[in-house]
C-alpha cells in the first residue's frame, strides 16, 4: 500500500513541480517588465499596468484560475488552451504566471525605490549610462534587498500550486485525498503535507545560501 | 581665457527661485570655496554644473566651450550630457560609494565602462592609476575593503579618489564633511589642502570656515541664489564689506564658540 500511495503521490508532486517551475521561469521576468511599465513616466504605459496590478491582487487566485480556464471559451468561443490535460494545465500555469508576475512587479519596485537617489547620480556624475548605472550598480543592490520578500512569495507559490485542482489540473493533494474514497485511509494527506514540507524546507535552505552569499555588502 | 565661466544662471523649482543671477569665473589651478547659510543655492549650483539640474537660463562654458546655453531650447541626448558632465568630477556630503564593490572597485569602475564603451584597453593602466590614487588618499591598505567596512572619512576619501580617476578639468566637493563627525572631518580636509596644493582646480561648498579660508584661492559667500560677495578668502571671511556676509560670519562665529 505504501508503494502505491507513494507512486501516486509522486506522479501529482511532478505535476506540482512543473507547475511551480514554469510558473517562476516566467513570472519572474514577466514581472520585471510589470514593473518597469507600472513605474513609467508615461500614463499610457503606467496605468494599463498599474490597473492589471490592481485586479490580479484585488481578487482570489481561485477566481482567477476559473476565469483563465472557461473565459476564453464561454466568452470568445475560442479553445486557446487546447483540450484535454494539457488545455487545463496551460490555463492554470497562465493564471498562476499572470498572477504571481504582479505580486513580483510590486516587490521589485520596492526594491528599486529603496536604492537612494545618490547611487544613480553617483554613476550619472561618472559618465555612466543608464544601462550601465541599472546594470553595474542598481541591480546586484536591489537583488539583495528583494531575496527574503521573493523567497516568501517562492514558498507561498509551492503550496499556492494546489489551487489548480478547481480546473482538475491533478497535482499531489488531489492524488493524497482519492486514497479517502477509494481506501477510507486518511494517512496519504499526511503523507501529502511532508511532500511540501520537504520541498519548501530545501527552498529555505537555499534562500539562506543566497541570502548569505550577497551578505558581503551592506 | 578662463577655465570656468559661468553667466546669468538662473534655476528655480516651481515658484522658488534657488539660484538668481550667478556669475563668476575660474582659472584653471584655482580653488573656489563657496560658504553660506542652508538653502542659499550652493548646492544647487554645483548640481547644475554636473548636469544633475537643469538651469532655467545662463551659460556655462569651460575651456571656451559652451557647455549649457539656457537661451537655446534644445535638450541635450544623454550622451551629450555625459560628455559634458565630465568636465566637472563631483563628490557628495554622503559619498554615495557603490556599496557591493571595494574601495579599488569603486575607483576603476568608471574608466573601466568608458573604456570598453570607447573599445580601447588598458585595464592594467586603470588598476595602477586607480592604486596611485588610493595611495594618495592614504587608503592603500585599504583598497580591498567594502564601504561598510570603512569610517565615514575613509569612505570620503574613496570617493574623491573616484572622482578623480576620470581626470575632470574641475572637482566640485559638496560639504565632503558635514556628513561625518567631527573626528573624521580632519582627514578628509587634509587630502582636499593637499589636492590644493597641487593646483586642483577644485570647487568646494562648505560649511568649514577656517578651511574655505585657508584652501581657496577665491572665497565666493551666496545668499538667497545671488553671491553676495567674491573674492581673497581672507579679505571675505576675516573683514567682509556686504552687511549680509557680516550677518551670516557673526552667526557662524557665534555658534563655533
Amino acid at each position: 500500500m505504501f508503494w502505491t500511495v507513494t507512486i501516486s503521490l509522486l506522479r501529482g508532486f511532478l505535476m506540482t513541480l512543473k507547475l511551480f517551475g514554469l510558473t517562476l521561469l516566467f513570472s519572474l521576468p514577466l514581472g520585471l517588465f510589470i514593473c518597469f511599465n507600472s513605474m513609467s513616466r508615461n500614463p499610457v504605459l503606467r496605468l494599463p499596468f498599474r490597473f492589471l496590478i490592481w485586479i490580479i491582487r484585488g481578487t482570489p487566485l481561485l477566481l482567477q484560475l476559473l476565469v483563465f480556464y472557461y473565459g476564453p471559451g464561454i466568452l470568445f468561443h475560442t479553445n486557446l488552451w487546447g483540450s484535454g490535460d494539457s488545455g487545463r494545465f496551460f490555463a492554470a500555469l497562465a493564471a498562476f504566471v499572470i498572477n504571481y508576475a504582479c505580486y513580483f512587479s510590486e516587490i521589485y519596485r520596492g526594491g528599486i525605490q529603496s536604492i537612494p537617489v545618490g547611487q544613480y547620480e553617483a554613476g550619472q556624475v561618472l559618465g555612466m549610462t543608464k544601462g550601465q548605472i541599472f546594470r553595474k550598480i542598481i541591480f546586484l543592490q536591489v537583488i539583495k534587498r528583494i531575496v527574503p520578500p521573493i523567497s516568501n512569495e517562492i514558498i507561498t507559490l509551492v503550496k499556492d500550486t494546489s489551487l489548480a485542482r478547481v480546473i482538475a489540473v491533478y497535482e499531489i493533494i488531489w492524488s493524497g485525498q482519492s486514497f479517502i474514497k477509494a481506501e477510507g485511509i486518511i494517512w496519504p494527506l499526511f503523507y501529502t503535507g511532508a511532500f511540501y514540507l520537504i520541498f519548501s524546507g530545501l527552498l529555505t535552505i537555499l534562500f539562506h545560501y543566497i541570502e548569505r552569499k550577497l551578505n558581503y555588502f551592506r | 581665457m578662463a577655465l570656468l565661466e559661468v553667466k546669468n544662471l538662473r534655476k528655480s523649482f516651481g515658484e522658488t527661485e534657488v539660484l538668481a543671477d550667478i556669475n563668476f569665473t575660474m582659472e584653471e589651478g584655482q580653488a573656489v570655496s563657496i560658504i553660506g547659510s542652508s538653502g542659499s543655492g550652493k548646492t544647487t549650483l554645483l548640481r547644475c554644473l554636473n548636469f544633475l539640474e537643469r538651469p532655467d537660463g545662463g551659460t556655462i562654458d569651460v575651456r571656451g566651450e559652451r557647455l549649457f546655453d539656457g537661451s537655446v531650447p534644445a535638450r541635450f541626448t544623454e550622451d551629450e550630457i555625459r560628455r559634458k558632465r565630465l568636465h566637472f568630477g563631483m563628490v557628495f556630503q554622503s559619498f554615495n560609494l557603490f556599496p557591493q564593490y571595494t574601495a579599488l572597485e569603486n575607483v576603476m569602475l568608471a574608466p573601466t565602462l568608458a573604456m570598453k564603451r570607447s573599445g580601447r584597453s588598458g585595464q592594467d593602466e586603470i588598476r595602477k592609476n586607480a592604486e596611485r590614487l588610493l595611495d594618495q588618499m592614504g587608503l592603500m591598505n585599504r583598497a580591498g575593503n567594502y564601504p561598510h567596512q570603512l569610517s565615514g572619512g575613509q569612505q570620503q576619501r574613496v570617493a574623491i579618489a573616484r572622482a578623480l580617476a576620470l581626470s575632470p578639468d574641475i572637482l566640485c566637493f559638496d560639504e565632503p564633511t558635514s556628513a561625518l563627525d567631527p573626528e573624521l572631518t580632519g582627514e578628509v580636509l587634509k587630502v582636499i589642502r593637499e589636492l590644493a596644493r597641487n593646483r586642483t582646480t577644485m570647487i568646494i561648498v562648505t560649511h568649514e570656515m577656517a578651511f574655505a579660508r585657508d584652501v581657496a584661492d577665491v572665497a565666493i559667500f551666496m545668499d538667497g541664489g545671488r553671491i553676495v560677495e567674491q573674492g581673497d578668502p581672507r579679505e571675505v571671511i576675516e573683514n567682509p564689506k556686504e552687511e549680509r556676509t557680516k550677518r551670516f560670519l557673526a552667526n557662524y562665529n557665534r555658534q563655533q564658540d
